[in-house]
């Protein structure tokens, strides 16, 4: 089953979406946008819900009509192709499993739509793959969350598509099962070697599986890359905050010395690489990871060239491998900190003042001129 | 901390240890039920079980004989009655199925909410008359110099349906035909509401589910919407086609003595001839045989494994 599956993948399966948008009445659902998903890959389509994700995942698989735009899969246009006819099969998101047939004959439909012979060695095979072989003559209500997501996911790859569709296919999941599913789908994936579009709002899900994520926002693609790219160096305050989390300090560009910007942020003097700074203008964010940053005593010595920033414990929570603290720096922002539970610092506790320092070259910089909540949920609400 | 997990589950009651009260309760909910059904049909069916076996006259009173014969002469007396209710009140179901389908489909996957609605007060909306108004309109409609018949007649269609025996002498009053239709229009609602329910629950993912793996849309349907819709199929044709078997109104109405359905028949029994024993064995006859094709019917759709 996984060498068909290989041999299907190496047919060739880019998918090329150019100019694609879709607008419902005044709405603008997705706005033109130019994507190119490279054969093989683990491509995730990543934002919150009414970003445009879902919408441009269903443009693919011919379930929506571009407003505007061609969709082109391994070379083919297939823009004007209904859903039956292109080499796409989807994953729902509440898996859209038939309720009426068992799991046997719901994983050989798209078989017997297409008159295939052999039916049921192949379903066989597939069923082992996810590990259901015994589950074949159950219902779909008998199953559990989990079996039921991994008999959806053989239902469509046993067509061998050229490209693999999965709209919040874990979105039903307890967190657990969720990381279970996760590391499941990617090792499929790899044995299998089809390009799979995934869509979530979940950005831990996108960067533990996707080779690229898209990252949407309002109906656009506001940042393209790889997870640990995208991670480091954010583009927007959309990303940086969407993406983990960041402390972003306003500071003016005070001057530049050997590839460094020297800024100025209420009294602080900080440095940033210049290659990471995403703009030209004076006023910028300064961004930092929380994991990124030391805490220590106010009284602490701070090695010479290391970026620091005075502050105020406001809260500090246990959680097992590490202590995040919140920090009202001097600055005037709360900054986040996350420091692995290695040497505790017992002092650290909310009322201590504390001085934050890290290494100049962690940190990243973004265009003042956009929204420093971007992302960030509270944002969006 | 572990105080209170400890002080927790000793709440619950087994249910033998509860007031006897609290375990009467669902007893209790069901007594105006049953007395309802006892009072009304239990009763009734004991007295005309004994009716349908005494034997008498009106003048002389009856008497409990357990005279059996009464069924046997009632269904060779009346068998054509029987093949005539049936008869017609399958066509009538097929007739309800073929209209109501599609217009509850409709109504369920293609009408905006606000169609919806209105469609579906539409529906209902004859039941806002009486059944006999509604049944003696279409007296009128099916009226020999009426524009229905006029159109047939220019269509040269009643010459085809005179040859096949549902109508007779190029007209449509007081023909098997009349009589179907009358059923059909009388009972259509009770074969689209179950329908509309039916269809209503379906996940419209799962029609995209299907087309995304192949299936065209005829196919989709065939293989997936409507197997899924066989429960309300089986309530829509089991809510047509027992009442239809039963009426005697449309017949009467729009049919001549040659349409008399087995209804007709019990009215005429109980109401004209007076014979009470022939008029309750033909009620427990038509009970029986509606009843054993019920069952055949059910365990042929396996509606047990749908609902």
């Amino acid at each position: 089953m996984t060498e068909q599956l290989r041999e299907a993948a190496t047919a060739g399966g880019d998918v090329r979406l150019t100019g694609i948008g879709k607008t419902y009445g005044a709405f603008t659902a997705v706005q033109p946008l130019d994507l190119t998903v490279p054969q093989g890959s683990f491509f995730a389509l990543l934002g919150a819900s009414g970003c445009g994700k879902t919408t441009t995942l269903r443009m693919i698989a011919g379930l929506e009509e571009p407003t505007s735009g061609t969709v082109l899969i391994g070379g083919q246009d297939v823009t004007a192709l209904p859903p039956y006819k292109r080499p796409v099969n989807t994953v729902f998101q509440s898996y859209a499993l038939f309720p009426h047939l068992d799991i046997f004959e719901n994983v050989a439909f798209g078989l017997r739509r297409r008159g295939k012979k052999d039916v049921k060695k192949q379903v066989e095979e597939m069923l082992e793959l996810v590990e259901l072989g015994p589950y074949a003559r159950r219902k779909p209500h008998q199953l559990s969350g989990g079996q039921q997501q991994r008999v959806a996911v053989a239902r469509a790859l046993i067509n061998h598509p050229q490209v693999l569709l999965l709209d919040e296919p874990l979105g039903a999941l307890d967190l657990k099962l969720r990381r279970q599913m996760q590391l499941e789908l990617k090792r499929i994936q790899t044995e299998v070697g089809i390009t799979f579009v995934h869509v979530t709002h979940d950005q831990e899900e996108a960067m533990t599986m996707a080779d690229t994520i898209a990252v949407m926002n309002g109906g656009r693609v506001e940042q393209l890359g790889a997870p640990a790219d995208l991670y480091e160096n954010p583009g927007s305050t959309f990303v940086a905050n969407f993406l983990g989390q960041s402390n972003l300090i306003p500071a003016e560009v005070t001057g530049s010395a050997d590839g460094s910007l020297l800024l100025s942020a209420g009294g602080a003097r900080l440095a940033m690489p210049k290659a990471r700074c995403a703009t030209e203008a004076s006023s910028v964010y300064l961004g930092v990871r929380p994991e990124k940053i030391t805490i220590a005593g106010a009284d602490s010595e701070v090695a010479e060239g290391r970026n620091r920033i005075t502050g105020t414990v406001v809260d500090s929570s246990f959680i097992g491998v590490s202590t995040q603290y919140v920090v009202r720096a001097e600055t005037g922002q709360e900054l986040a900190v996350f420091e692995q539970n290695m040497d505790r610092d017992t002092r650290l506790t909310p009322g201590a003042p504390v001085v934050l320092h890290w290494n100049p070259a962690h940190s990243f910089g973004l265009d003042a001129a956009q929204a420093i909540d971007a992302g960030t949920g509270e944002a969006a609400a | 901390m572990t105080a209170t997990a400890e002080a927790a589950p000793t709440q619950v009651i087994p249910l033998q240890d509860r007031p006897p009260r609290r375990r009467l309760t669902p007893y209790w909910l069901l007594l105006p039920g049953l007395a309802w059904l006892v009072v009304f049909f239990v009763v009734p069916m004991v007295y005309q079980a004994s009716t349908s076996l005494q034997t008498g006259s009106l003048e002389q009173g009856f008497q409990l004989t357990w005279h059996f014969s009464t069924y046997w002469d009632a269904l060779s007396e009346y068998k054509w009655h029987f093949v005539r209710s049936f008869g017609f009140s399958a066509i009538a179901t097929l007739l309800c199925l073929a209209i109501g389908y599609p217009l509850a489909y409709t109504i369920a996957f293609k009408a905006s909410k606000r169609w919806r609605n209105v469609i579906l007060i539409l529906v209902i909306a004859p039941f806002f008359t009486s059944f006999l108004i509604r049944t003696l309109a279409w007296k009128t409609i099916l009226s020999d110099s009426g524009p229905v018949v006029e159109t047939l007649n220019a269509l040269h269609l009643l010459s085809l349906t005179d040859a096949i025996g549902l109508t007779t002498g190029q007209r449509l009053l007081a023909t098997p035909l009349a009589v179907i239709c009358g059923l059909t229009y009388n009972f259509l609602p009770f074969m689209i509401l179950p329908l509309y329910t039916s269809l209503e629950r379906i996940d419209p993912r799962l029609h995209e589910a299907a087309g995304d793996l192949y299936a065209r849309p005829f196919t989709t349907f065939r293989k997936v919407t409507f197997p899924i819709s066989l429960p309300g199929v089986v309530a829509g044709t089991l809510l047509t086609f027992i009442p239809a078997s039963g009426d005697y109104i449309n017949a009467q109405l729009l049919g001549s003595p040659s349409e008399q359905m087995i209804g007709n028949a019990i009215q005429k029994q109980f109401l004209n001839v007076l014979d009470y024993p022939t008029a309750a064995a033909l009620s427990f006859i038509l009970m029986a045989l509606i009843l054993g094709m019920v069952t055949v019917y059910m365990r042929k759709a396996g509606t047990e494994e749908l609902v």
